[in-house]
């Protein structure tokens, strides 16, 4: 499937993710937490969970988790291909 | 002699045999007995051709994730043509990681001078300004010496490898060269787009080097010769456990691990299980070990050649004991910057060790499966999947194991 460019992914740094959840509490409908309190994906490719598909409506909330993670630890970029 | 195009890769009478390639100069690991055995290499007449012939060959990376080396090195060439790119930097990586494997330090102790040669003809290949050979200390003293007897391999930059199990993993080689620190990074993209100091880098294994170093002598063609179109050319593989001796060996390509167990003069009704492909690998019941050791036979069974290890158990011996106390270490071999991998993995080491003592609790291994899709694919490095691709293992060739240490019994060892 080609890249839509109106999609993107975020990807999460588990080296810098501290589980403080406030990303799954701003796009809940992508992200929730585990039981240690790290973020999943909803929906993802089981081998590539770091990196989370984002419909073209939710960037901006997205966006928004990116820029509020305490830890720095998400990414938004152009949707990868595996 | 035949020459084919400009690579300088021929035919030679003296090329060796199909069985011992990397081990054919044994005897002698210096350099003018080197040059007696393999003939010289004209590094000078070395281009991008070899990365084709290296396609051709269908050599794969011997250090555990098998990604076709050709492929890899194919990359850095793409993105050099499609634009200005910094010169790219070739690692020949001999940090092992894996407790079970010996054959990289073996290589570097009796072929020094192949892994050489091989660094030396994949940098030529690849217009590669800067060249590393990443080992352990004691791996590094064969290296030093063998550079000091030659004058064209003058510009390796030799680093050390911290013994751990992730050292070796590719983006925790490129920090350990860049920053001192050999822990995995968090990557975007890839390494031969992106590695060293942002240079587009290729991460070898030092067995797959030493591949290159005799393909690019004798070609494509020689090293099909040995093994199967599947599975082509030799690899070295490490047996231990329950048998007489620990072994270094070289295999040719799709080898059944019955018959490598055989030339190690296992017997095999003594064997209980073998584990194949490390501890991030799979375990092969005593009626699977007629499977032979290749990326395509083994993949029914969850499992990889890996690094080539062959870790035997006895027929008396309890696989999930032995099991849980493997998952122990690789949870300790965290290097804790994941909390999936940092908080899943030991969870997984004491449920696993519940089971294992006899808890009669079947909900346990409910627990063990769940907690195995909470670390999968959630890491910068692989280190937690290939955990949970063990234990799934683990759980499937001793699943009537499993089912008799909930009633409080082992079938292996006639107790708990």
């Amino acid at each position: 499937m080609s890249p839509t460019p109106s999609h993107q992914t975020l990807h999460i740094d588990w080296t810098k993710c501290d589980g403080r959840g406030l990303c799954t509490e701003l796009i809940p409908d992508l992200l929730e937490r585990d039981k240690w309190g790290y973020p999943v994906a909803r929906k993802s490719a089981p081998a590539d969970r770091s990196n989370v598909d984002v419909a073209y409506t939710r960037l901006e909330a997205a966006r928004e988790a990116v820029e509020l993670c305490p830890l720095l630890a998400l990414s938004l970029g152009p949707v990868r291909q595996t | 002699m035949t020459l084919t195009g400009s690579t300088g890769i021929h035919q030679e009478s003296r090329a060796p045999r199909a069985d011992a390639r990397l081990f054919a100069g044994i005897a002698d690991p210096g350099y003018a007995a080197h040059l007696a055995t393999f003939g010289p290499l004209n590094f000078a007449v070395i281009g991008s051709e070899l990365v084709a012939e290296l396609e051709r060959s269908g050599l794969t990376g011997r250090g555990g994730a098998g990604f076709p080396a050709g492929q890899k090195s194919r990359a850095v060439l793409l993105g050099s043509a499609r634009g200005w790119t910094p010169s790219s930097v070739v690692i020949a990586n001999g940090a092992e990681g894996e407790p079970r494997s010996l054959k990289d330090s073996t290589l570097l102790r009796v072929a020094p001078h192949l892994v050489i040669d091989g660094l030396l003809a994949s940098a030529r290949a690849l217009g590669a300004s800067k060249m590393y050979l990443y080992a352990s200390g004691a791996g590094l003293e064969f290296v030093r010496h063998a550079i000091a007897e030659r004058k064209d391999a003058r510009g390796i930059r030799l680093v050390e490898a911290p013994d751990t199990f992730v050292s070796g993993e590719a983006s925790a080689v490129v920090n350990s060269i860049e920053n001192g620190v050999a822990l995995p990074k968090d990557r975007v993209v890839r390494l031969t787009t992106s590695g060293l100091r942002r240079r587009p880098t290729v991460v070898h294994n030092i067995e797959t080097l030493a591949h290159v170093a005799l393909i690019a002598r004798y070609g494509a063609g020689w090293f099909r010769a040995a093994g199967t179109n599947g599975d082509p050319g030799t690899r070295l593989v490490t047996v231990s456990g329950s048998i007489v001796a620990e072994r270094v060996l070289e295999v040719p390509g799709d080898q059944s691990v019955r018959e490598i167990l055989a030339a190690c003069g296992c017997a095999e009704n003594n064997v209980g299980a073998v584990l194949v492909g490390g501890y991030h690998g799979a375990w092969l019941g005593r009626a699977q070990l007629g499977t032979p050791l290749s990326a395509a036979a083994l993949a029914p069974y969850g499992a990889h050649p890996g690094a080539g290890v062959l870790y035997v158990i006895g027929a008396e011996e309890c696989g999930l004991r032995i099991s849980a106390d493997i998952v122990r270490f690789l949870a300790t071999e965290s290097a804790r910057q994941c909390g999936p991998c940092m908080f899943g993995l030991p969870e997984m080491a004491n449920i696993l060790n519940r089971i294992a003592v006899g808890q009669k609790d079947r909900s346990l291994r409910r627990e063990l499966e769940s907690l195995m899709g909470s670390v999968i694919g959630r890491g910068s490095c692989h280190h937690p999947d290939g955990t949970a691709r063990f234990v799934a293992s683990t759980l499937r060739t001793f699943s009537a194991d499993v089912e008799a240490h909930f009633t409080g019994h082992c079938v292996r060892c006639h107790g708990i």
